[in-house]
């Protein structure tokens, strides 16, 4: 069965951006997203998810490059300076093109 | 003195977690104590505002409004000896609005005492959470070149999950008046203390979560956390006397002022004024003053009433 090479960028970050991340990815021509609560600990401490303000998402997105790198440069600009949040990009294959 | 039994459960909760513990509460059962609390908060309050007649709770709702800008200032002057300026706001900020759990005990502390306090506290604790929000965000923001996003802020301040639950329990409460809400008091009334001993217990878990992080902060940020609470204490009996309440409602409107909010707060702060470090005020309110309040304030606060009353 072929495979079509698309990126999946993961997002892991503070929970109080979910709303405005999820317009951003959708404004930058992403076709679909998850969202799903995580746990973890870094440069910002341990986050223990019990709480709205310590509790963390990962976002990830299925998409070209070319919208990775757009919602990678937003979120560089945005975010990155004041709030918790790492991402990367990693190639996956996926079935129907088309969907993403 | 004995402490109230749901007062130990925020105790086991704290020695559990500094103990190590494995006992963790489901954040989905926090979730739906914390909407618990909030209906059961302001539908007491509803049903006992609709007994009330006349204007002069307008004139009061007014000067608690005030009382918290004030005390966001105060704190705002004092944190701001050694916080930068996004810090001592957003601290600041905290401590100019209340704790809904911290009025809950104090309120289930009052009741076994069998003092009675005016039902326009409830009010007074809806109102108080959001002017510190506006000053904070206000202070961090003035003379710097960051624009803040008002329409972002107002709607995380007024439709906020505990203002729509609070407001909304008050109203309902306020239209079904003591003869409608008979058939929800099984659990809205009936179970309040039960519901909040087991809140109190993950709130002991979550504060001693907190203490690891307070060294961190030094002595000035624990120094405050002490004392703030008892400055914004005696500014809130000043004002209960001067606007005429009882013993117990100037006790309660005392715990509002000096308890310090850490869920609205810490929320909205992260949102307008993201460049404050969560960690100084949260280790501050939750770590030091929530349980001050909680194991020597509410007590110290009614007897610093009785002698102004007396």
């Amino acid at each position: 069965m072929p495979f079509h090479t698309k990126k999946l960028l993961t997002i892991v970050t503070e929970s109080v951006l979910e709303a405005r991340l999820v317009k951003d990815i959708q404004r930058l021509g992403a076709h679909g997203y998850t969202v799903v609560d995580a746990r973890g600990g870094g440069a910002h401490g341990v986050q223990g998810g019990a709480w709205t303000f310590d509790r963390n998402i990962r976002i990830d997105v299925v998409c070209d490059t070319e919208v990775a790198k757009a919602i990678a440069l937003r979120c560089e600009q945005a975010y990155l300076p004041d709030y918790g949040l790492i991402l990367y990009v990693s190639d996956v294959g996926v079935l129907r093109a088309d969907k993403f | 003195m004995t402490l109230d039994p749901v007062v130990l459960f925020f105790v086991l909760g704290l020695l559990a977690a500094l103990a190590k513990s494995d006992l963790k509460l489901p954040p989905a059962l926090y979730e739906t104590l914390s909407v618990f609390l909030l209906i059961a908060i302001g539908l007491k309050g509803g049903v006992a505002l609709s007994k009330l007649t006349g204007s002069a709770v307008l004139w009061q709702v007014v000067a608690v409004i005030l009382l918290g800008a004030g005390l966001t200032l105060v704190a705002f002057a004092v944190l701001r000896w050694r916080l930068g300026r996004a810090d001592a706001a957003a601290t600041a900020a905290h401590y100019g609005s209340v704790s809904v759990v911290t009025f809950a005990v104090a309120s289930a502390y009052l009741a076994r005492q069998g003092v009675e306090a005016e039902p326009q506290l409830t009010v007074f604790l809806a109102v108080m959470e959001m002017p510190a929000l506006v000053v904070g965000v206000l202070l961090a923001r003035i003379g710097g070149d960051k624009q803040v996003n008002w329409g972002r802020l107002a709607h995380e301040v007024f439709l906020g999950k505990s203002m729509v639950l609070l407001m909304g329990g008050l109203l309902i409460g306020w239209l079904a008046g003591v003869d409608g809400i008979k058939s929800l008091s099984p659990l809205y009334i009936d179970l309040f203390k039960p519901v909040l001993s087991l809140f109190l217990l993950e709130m002991g878990l979550l504060t001693a979560g907190k203490l690891a992080g307070l060294r961190a902060q030094g002595l000035f940020v624990v120094a405050v956390a002490l004392l703030m609470p008892l400055v914004f204490a005696a500014l809130g009996l000043a004002t209960a006397v001067a606007m005429g309440l009882s013993v117990g409602g100037a006790m309660l409107l005392a715990t509002l002022c000096a308890s310090s909010s850490y869920i609205a707060a810490p929320a909205a702060m992260r949102i307008a004024v993201p460049e404050a470090n969560p960690a100084i005020s949260l280790a501050a309110s939750l770590g030091v003053t929530f349980p001050f309040n909680l194991l020597l304030g509410i007590p110290l606060y009614l007897w610093l009433a009785q002698q102004v009353y007396a």
